[in-house]
């Protein structure tokens, strides 16, 4: 087992409780699950890869790919779709070309939506890395991308 | 309990001297609304002030007071002098707000949004009194925006704790028999009667029992949960020990959002606090009761909300629900009874035990006691959060607090993606569980959505639908088939391609669905397209008869056109088109390119906001097919 995934591991009991806590802890630090961490955490759990990924898989949270240097979210909640998110999306696949939730090539932006962040008075809203910027036009994100490397 | 009682006149007296502030004190709504609209920014530019002009001030992180339109929100409260609120507050307005306190000693009135003293103050209106305030009752959110989060003793000051004390000097079936005269139905959105499934659980056999804090807020356009626990997670923690107490369980469980990193935050600090204060672990304050809390995050499920989705994340599975029977509250988590409240329902309880139950029953009405938090959303001049008695009229709601809407008002959704869309000529209807029950939506978590002229409602309900199907977690047929096919369907209206036979086949699948799926996702998930085909069915047949959207939404429907005659080729949107679909030398007429064109609007809105003529890019309904 590699080594930094043991100390995520041994502050967790061996209850299979903890998986979801596992798996999110694993996921901040690395920034997605390879099929190593899984590996792990299956021999500690003692519980199937299957069921590890099974699980995984169900949630939104979980990706299975190394994410880009800066996460991009567009959140699609109900009043940000209201107010244009769907456009904003539409714009970043076209701009950066990529699906949501793939990575750019040169792995700079990784394209995300949420379905809310829960700022819906000051929608639409997108996440870029921690930071969220509100009332966003399809011109403002275009002049806010340039600022990230 | 007697070494509370000295904590909380210690909490007081630093209370009385933090109000009678001897020290200016600056206040900064940094709640994540108050953050996304800039609020930490300021907070530096602040703290850069006082250090530059070397005055003496307190800086105090506060939550949400609600009127998020306002957002940044910046309160300063200068000695003697009652707190002033400033709303919308620039880097510039900052400046003259500091300057006109610290240097001129006067309220920089012009800015000022409101002041929370009780007389007249240099013209400014007290904040209670604002359109928005006045018609509410704040009963959950009472703390909210005004104490320090991060503060137990700011909570205790404000009589926090008194309920779980009041409490703990009963039997658990006393308590029980509190909230059953109160009256207190779940806030989740069902509205079972809260003291009814405690029982059952207090009944239940076991020796270990569960409480489960349900902050898994997963309505989009919703944000009550957040809101509250952001800005008093005392009260929501104070309620989880009163459950918890009334059930005789011993260990609780917040289950949140992980999108929700400050709320996670603010637990966690609160408690560490109440640990240290001796209001966690065993024998809690000299009583027999013991228990502890945990944090488990939610990975990002929508169907997690529903009970036994929700306990089958907690116990490392995939979150798919269970049928009922057996219910939670006779085996739930790892098969012992657990009873799973919401975040309000908790939150409500300490001022219920605090009070009385006599005092909660004034508020609302009869079967529909106290009151509701609702996130006022969408195209509305106030959006915010608000607090109002059940039973209030959705005009009130709308007009009155929410001021009403810039263009025409269209239709409200109530109880989010779950709910019903309502027209009109239901604005006077009572928002109260049975009333929105019988015009075909439900209270949900209390997300109000309001559209106007400028909202496709086919979309809109294409939307909600296309959101439940993704989230449906596909154990049953009804709901992993049939919504399925009932967004196929509308994606084929939307596309200008539906035939009125489509209609009827959305109605009949949305009824099968509703009777057959097994959860409660899934028996709600029609909701929203059954409601626009009763109240908006005119627009539908507007969609597939005419090829028409009448709010220029359906991008296959519509197409950008310039205005040669308007256009005077200032060039503002060839810069920001992203496809290049226009062209065109500058001074003269641009090109619009229709099959280069996304339908993106960047044209359309610099056109308006900044192009010398304005409106020279119009959006209208497409040719027709042929």
């Amino acid at each position: 087992m590699p080594e930094p995934i043991r100390t995520i591991l041994e502050k967790h009991s061996r209850e299979p409780d903890e998986l979801i806590p596992i798996l999110q802890d694993v996921q901040k630090e690395y920034g997605y699950i390879s099929a190593e961490s899984v590996k792990g955490i299956s021999k500690y759990l003692r519980i199937s890869e299957n069921t590890i990924y099974g699980v995984s898989s169900f949630y939104a949270q979980f990706r299975f790919t190394e994410p880009g240097r800066h996460s991009v979210k567009v959140c699609l909640g109900t009043a940000c779709h209201v107010r244009g998110g769907a456009t904003l999306l539409e714009m970043l696949e076209r701009g950066l070309g990529v699906h949501c939730g793939e990575t750019t090539e040169d792995k700079r932006f990784g394209l995300e939506r949420v379905a809310c962040l829960g700022c819906c008075a000051l929608s639409p809203v997108v996440q870029i890395d921690k930071e969220i910027f509100s009332r966003m036009t399809v011109n403002r994100l275009t002049e806010q991308l340039k600022e990230y490397e | 309990m007697n070494k509370l009682k000295k904590k909380i006149n210690l909490a007081k007296k630093k209370w009385e001297e933090f109000v009678d502030n001897r020290e200016p004190i600056i206040y900064v709504g940094a709640a994540s609304c108050g953050r996304a609209a800039g609020a930490l920014d300021l907070l530096s530019d602040i703290n850069r002030f006082i250090e530059e002009s070397k005055v003496k001030a307190k800086v105090v992180e506060v939550g949400c007071i609600g009127p998020c339109y306002l957002e940044p929100l910046i309160d300063v409260k200068m000695p003697g002098e009652p707190r002033v609120s400033y709303n919308n507050v620039t880097a510039k307005t900052l400046q003259n707000i500091l300057k006109a306190h610290f240097q001129e000693g006067i309220p920089f009135a012009r800015a000022a949004i409101g002041h929370f003293g009780s007389d007249s103050y240099h013209g400014i209106p007290r904040f209670y009194d604002l359109p928005m305030l006045k018609p509410q009752v704040r009963i959950v959110l009472r703390n909210c925006g005004l104490i320090n989060p991060e503060d137990i003793d700011q909570y205790l000051a404000v009589d926090g704790y008194q309920g779980l004390m009041k409490a703990l000097q009963m039997s658990p079936d006393d308590v029980i028999g509190v909230v059953r005269q109160a009256g207190l139905r779940g806030r989740g959105g069902a509205g079972f009667p809260t003291f009814k499934k405690w029982t059952v659980c207090r009944n239940a056999p076991g020796e270990q029992k569960y409480l489960i804090c349900n902050a898994d807020e997963g309505d989009p356009g919703a944000f009550m949960n957040r809101s509250l626990i952001e800005s008093d997670p005392h009260a929501v923690l104070e309620g989880m020990l009163i459950a918890a107490y009334a059930i005789g369980a011993s260990k609780g469980i917040i289950y949140i959002r992980a999108e929700y990193p400050l709320a996670i935050e603010r637990l966690k600090t609160a408690i560490a606090q109440m640990r240290e204060y001796g209001l966690l672990g065993t024998k809690i304050l000299g009583s027999n009761f013991s228990f502890d809390i945990k944090i488990k995050e939610g990975a990002g499920a929508f169907v997690c909300g529903e009970e036994t989705a929700l306990i089958g994340s907690i116990e490392g599975k995939r979150g798919m629900p269970k049928s009922r029977p057996p219910f939670p509250a006779i085996s739930g988590l790892h098969g012992c009874p657990t009873i799973i409240n919401n975040v309000e329902s908790l939150g409500t309880l300490p001022n219920i035990l605090r009070n009385g139950a006599e005092w909660y029953t004034k508020y609302g009405k009869e079967g529909n006691r106290g009151t509701k938090t609702f996130s006022l959303v969408g195209k509305i001049r106030r959006p915010g959060l608000i607090e109002v008695q059940l039973g209030t009229p959705l005009r009130e709601i709308i007009f009155d607090i929410g001021g009403g809407v810039q263009k025409t008002f269209k239709a409200i959704q109530t109880g989010g993606p779950s709910g019903g869309c309502l027209s009109e000529e239901f604005l006077d209807l009572p928002v109260d569980y049975e009333s929105l029950a019988s015009v075909g939506s439900i209270m949900g978590s209390g997300g109000l959505i309001v559209m106007d002229e400028d909202t496709c409602i086919v979309d809109v309900a294409k939307y909600f639908l296309d959101f439940t199907q993704k989230e449906s977690c596909g154990k049953c047929v009804p709901c992993r088939v049939g919504t399925r096919h009932m967004v196929e369907l509308l994606d084929k209206i939307t596309h200008g391609e539906g035939t009125p036979d489509d209609l009827l086949s959305l109605r009949t699948l949305g009824d099968t669905i509703k009777k057959g799926a097994l959860c409660g996702l899934g028996q709600t998930a029609p909701n929203p397209v059954l409601t626009t085909l009763r109240y908006f069915r005119n627009e539908y047949l507007e969609h597939i008869k005419d090829q028409r959207c009448r709010a220029t939404v359906c991008k296959d429907l519509i197409e950008y056109r310039v205005i040669k005659e308007k256009c005077t080729g200032c060039q503002s949107c060839v810069r920001v088109c992203p496809t290049g679909a226009i062209t065109g030398p500058r001074s003269e007429p641009h090109n619009l390119d229709v099959t280069k064109c996304i339908k993106c609007r960047s044209c359309y809105e610099i056109c308006r906001f900044d192009a010398i003529a304005g409106d020279a890019i119009v959006i209208r309904t497409a040719e027709k097919k042929s």
